[in-house]
């Protein structure tokens, strides 16, 4: 039987206090080399150590969505995730979207549809609304509604977040 | 916030992680998905000293028709078991079921193994493949071994799973056309089932599991039982109510969920005997 415990008897805390691995995660096309502790969350490796500030953290307990990212091509939690579990693996946030200063069709349609109030979940909802896209490129209505549902803004009550999704669905 | 300190080696073969997980006993745990794992870890419910990162262990993610049963390896993530053309055709239960766990980023990251061996009466997959006669398969420093679902789960996150052994199949009886319907009711989208029904039926035959009505997944055997000699839906169902004790939370009373899953096991034998 499994049970959790707290207890430690054959590693004691002062032999893994500290300790680092190296990892090599290729963020938003640049490939990045460092060393972290095995706790280090992605977000954190994002945020902090590569410095891209975008990709937010919300709740912190993989329920809002503000840390979406992708990871190899698919919408995650950075909050939820090792950044040691995401060594060799190729990460785009919020960051790595617009191309030559122009921005991505899913950041215009925000844009354009007031997708967005305060803001805070934005970087999230976009890369969450991409990757639904690149699982459903047509979907209805009721179906980003559904593909956002791990994503949660208390600002718009969603309409236009739906509306702008919807849009940048029909302008591809 | 970030976990408590900890050690962590990566496995890239079943045989590799139990072989280190003998090394470390009870102070490991293995990490998969670590959807379940990491936010136990973030508030210090769990503390493991020594995490063996199995999600790299690529031949334990399949799923395949192995005549009367699908054999899912316990790495296949949630999404993939939503989408299985082999699961929509001979399971679909369980892929629907699949497609209720969490949300879509939550469903590119966990694994059915890692929702089973977590072991959360609250879970989706525990129930479903309980409720479909699932057999688990389980791996340790002596070989493999079998363990009905109906004989896996013993206590609140705990199963028949010894600290060395790792799950690495799930066999799932083929459904065979029977109906099916699984009832999750939530307040939010993506949450936890306040109360949950996995259902089949097929004639006089049926197999009903209940989501969070206790410290483990509940094979309703007296609503299926009821079926079986021929009872109404509406007085099997409501046997459901007495098949647990559950707990009260915020989101509900003990007295509520009883009330829910007599509800919840009508509406989902209803639906399956359409």
């Amino acid at each position: 039987m499994i049970a959790y415990r707290g207890k430690r008897s054959a590693l004691a805390l002062n032999q893994i206090w500290g300790l680092k691995m190296k990892v090599s995660i290729t963020v938003n096309g640049t490939e990045h080399h460092g060393d972290v502790e095995p706790r280090t969350l992605l977000v954190h490796y994002i945020r902090e150590v590569i410095g891209l500030t975008g990709t937010n953290v919300g709740c912190d307990t993989s329920s809002c969505g503000a840390c979406t990212i992708h990871m190899n091509g698919e919408a995650v939690k950075s909050c939820t995730i090792l950044a040691v579990q995401a060594d060799g693996a190729s990460v785009t946030t919020i960051e790595g979207l617009a191309r030559d200063g122009v921005m991505h069709p899913m950041q215009t349609a925000f844009m354009e549809n007031h997708g967005l109030q305060c803001g805070y979940c934005t970087p999230g909802m976009v890369m969450a609304a991409v990757g639904l896209l690149n699982e459903n490129p047509k979907p209805t209505e009721e179906e980003v509604r559904m593909g956002l549902e791990g994503n949660l803004c208390r600002c718009t009550g969603y309409h236009n977040i739906v509306k702008s999704v919807l849009a940048a669905a029909s302008a591809k | 916030m970030i976990p408590a300190a900890f050690d962590y080696k990566r496995a890239s073969s079943a045989a590799e992680a139990i072989s280190l997980v003998s090394q470390y006993g009870s102070d490991a745990k293995f990490l998969a998905g670590g959807h379940s794992l990491l936010p136990l870890m973030k508030l210090r419910l769990a503390q493991p000293a020594m995490l063996i990162d199995i999600g790299r262990v690529k031949d334990l993610s399949y799923i395949k028709d192995a005549g009367n049963h699908i054999a899912i390896g316990a790495l296949t993530r949630h999404m993939d078991v939503e989408t299985s053309k082999v699961l929509h055709e001979h399971a679909p239960l369980l892929a629907h079921a699949a497609g209720h766990v969490g949300d879509a980023q939550v469903r590119h990251r966990g694994t059915i193994g890692g929702s089973i061996a977590h072991a959360d009466p609250a879970s989706d997959l525990p129930a479903t493949t309980l409720a479909l006669g699932a057999t688990y398969v389980v791996q340790g420093p002596k070989g493999q071994r079998e363990i009905a679902a109906a004989n896996f789960y013993k206590g609140f996150l705990e199963s028949d799973l010894a600290a060395d052994e790792m799950l690495i199949e799930i066999r799932v009886p083929k459904m065979q056309g029977a109906g099916w319907s699984f009832q999750k009711f939530n307040r939010r989208a993506q949450d936890w089932a306040i109360v949950g029904v996995a259902a089949w039926r097929r004639k006089g035959e049926a197999g009903v599991a209940l989501v969070n009505m206790g410290s483990t997944p509940i094979l309703a055997t007296s609503v299926a039982g009821a079926i079986a000699k021929g009872a109404s839906i509406s007085d099997a169902a409501a046997m459901a109510s007495n098949e647990a004790d559950p707990q009260s939370d915020l989101n509900a009373s003990t007295e509520y969920r009883k009330h829910l899953a007599s509800v919840l096991v009508r509406r989902a034998l209803e639906a399956a005997s359409k």
